[in-house]
């Protein structure tokens, strides 16, 4: 479940390294007030600049709100010491828009690395990466690195990594970025499976095409508001 | 795959090499060097002291001027006998000394040769006093009283005491291992300063990384431990380095200050076998415990240092 109350984010009170050096003057994220049930389904969509990376980034802890509180998963973030904190974090998956994986890592490595940081045994966690990798079709790649692949490649290690660990909300960045139509909708029928097995989930896009091709409600943001819900 | 091994534990998360390991280990061996130095400075000064002030203290040096006379006579009767005999004597027969014991003319002159030249045969051009060395009893024996007392038969004799003098050598001991302590402290704010310094640039290389396996759900220990495992062990390889490249300098210094050692059991030593022996005598503890005893302080310095280092970075991430 994620619940925001009259949330708010300017960068101008975040201190570097989690703000770029010159944040635009504006409020990212001003009043912004929705509530996501369990095992359900949001697109976040809006013009670039409009707050949806800033939105999900308050979603996956990456940031605290300069106002407002927000809940995840019946917990309130900012009372959670920084030991607990890391522990919600690993609840929540994220596949990034720059994907993020670890340059120096294989595929299979990267996608285990979730499963490692949960003390996940070699042998418990192979099934399960290398059923994963399969699933997103690279069950022949599980040796190569990260630049050794495509973008679209290293976009689906990116969607393993982040539902490797059974997480119970699935926060995606542009997740179709980089993939072409057939691999979008192949990430769609991924995204919806987990979806019907409870995962909450929320895909940031201003792919318009990709939110007609799946009915859920639609969270629209303009300038920081959100001026649609649902 | 995951790489097995020495490193597995650093691969699970992926901060393999996350430090250069060139600098730290050579830094921190130059310091465990110069502790080792320091400590053993600390070390022989500490012995010496007790080697000297053992003697010094109860050290007494009676100078009888014109030593052949005889004696003013005290009582009728009474053998006459040379001044120095006299005060030996009365020194003897006090209680207060033992071992007095006359200097012949040969070690008078080799005393005052840096003095008055080495001509061999030469005559002295002033008269010497003669000279009579003992041990008092207790360290605090009056030194007043036996001079009131040899004054008695022998005027305007001396009592020199090594206690004056100990007293300096004391306080010049106690400022030598003031420095080797401070030696020490320095050092290892050097040590844990290049740690710092060296994990700040491993977090620096390596921020892309740490920033996801935070994002996954990494805790603080973890990542600081990945680190700390690796700086512990680059500074503990440092730390042993150092130490044991310390040893033939230790063994060197040792055997100059075997020479001033009297309890070395090879007080004139002269072959390099003994010489290294008495060295060995000196700094028996040092010697044998130095290489563990730095290997273990550089891995905690390494390790504390990291932890700090790492936990304060992370703070900046949400
Ligand atoms: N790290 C940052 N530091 C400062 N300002 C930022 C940062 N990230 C985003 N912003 C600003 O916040 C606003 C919203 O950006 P963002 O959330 O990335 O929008 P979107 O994902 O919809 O394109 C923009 O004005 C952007 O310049
Ligand atoms: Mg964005």
């Amino acid at each position: 479940m994620i619940r925001f109350f009259d949330v708010g984010l300017d960068y101008r009170h975040i201190a570097p390294p989690l703000r770029a050096q010159h944040p635009a003057d504006a409020t990212a994220l001003a009043s912004v007030s929705f509530e996501i049930e369990p095992g359900g389904f949001r697109w976040l969509t809006g013009a670039s600049g409009a707050g949806k990376t800033s939105l999900l980034k308050l979603m996956y802890l990456a940031l605290p709100p300069t106002t407002g509180r927000v809940e995840l998963l019946g917990e309130d973030p900012s009372r959670l010491n920084r030991r607990r904190k890391a522990l919600l974090r690993r609840r929540i998956g994220v596949v990034y828009q720059d994907f993020r994986l670890l340059r120096h890592l294989s595929a299979y490595d990267n996608v285990a690395l979730p499963l490692r940081l949960a003390q996940r045994s070699e042998r418990q966690l192979h099934a399960d990466v290398t059923e994963l990798l399969r699933w997103v079709g690279l069950a022949g790649r599980l040796e190569h690195r990260p630049d050794e692949l495509s973008g679209g490649e290293q976009q689906r290690i990116a969607i393993a990594r982040a539902v490797v660990a059974k997480p119970s909300i699935l926060l995606a960045d542009e997740p179709t970025g980089n993939l072409d139509d057939e691999q979008a909708d192949r990430l769609l029928h991924l995204i919806t499976a987990l979806n019907r097995l409870g995962t909450t989930i929320v895909v940031a896009t201003h792919n318009h095409g990709l939110i007609a091709r799946y009915s859920a409600p639609v969270m629209e943001l303009r300038a920081g508001r959100l001026v649609r819900h649902g | 795959m995951v790489k097995r091994g020495v490193s597995g534990r650093v691969d699970r998360i992926g901060l393999r090499g996350a430090m250069s390991d060139r600098l730290l280990p050579f830094v921190v061996a130059a310091m465990s060097f110069l502790a080792a130095l320091a400590l053993t400075g600390n070390f022989a000064a500490g012995q010496l002291a007790v080697h000297w002030l053992g003697g010094a203290r109860k050290l007494l040096i009676i100078e009888v001027p014109d030593p052949g006379a005889p004696v003013v006579e005290t009582q009728p009767g009474t053998q006459k006998i040379s001044r120095i005999a006299a005060a030996k004597r009365l020194l003897e027969t006090s209680g207060k000394v033992i071992d007095a014991r006359i200097l012949s003319d040969a070690e008078l002159a080799h005393m005052v040769k840096p003095w008055l030249g080495s001509d061999e045969g030469a005559t002295f051009p002033i008269a010497l006093p003669g000279v009579i060395v003992a041990h008092s009893v207790s360290p605090t024996s009056t030194i007043a009283a036996l001079t009131k007392q040899l004054s008695a038969v022998a005027p305007k004799t001396l009592v020199e005491s090594g206690q004056r003098w100990s007293g300096r050598l004391v306080a010049l001991t106690n400022s030598l291992r003031a420095c080797a302590f401070a030696v020490l402290i320095l050092v290892a704010l050097v040590a844990a300063s290049v740690v710092v310094v060296t994990v700040r640039a491993g977090l620096a290389q390596r921020r892309e990384a740490i920033e996801i396996i935070h994002g996954l759900g990494a805790q603080d220990a973890d990542i600081a431990r990945q680190f700390a495992a690796r700086a512990m062990h680059l500074t503990a390889l440092g730390g042993l380095y150092g130490a044991l490249a310390s040893l033939p300098a230790l063994i060197w210094l040792g055997s100059l200050a075997a020479g001033f050692s009297e309890s070395s059991g090879f007080p004139h030593a002269d072959g390099a076998l003994s010489r290294l022996w008495a060295s060995l005598d000196i700094l028996p503890a040092v010697f044998l415990a130095g290489p563990l005893i730095f290997t273990v302080a550089a891995a905690l310095i390494g390790w504390a240092a990291t932890q700090v280092t790492v936990h304060g970075w992370l703070r900046r991430l949400s």
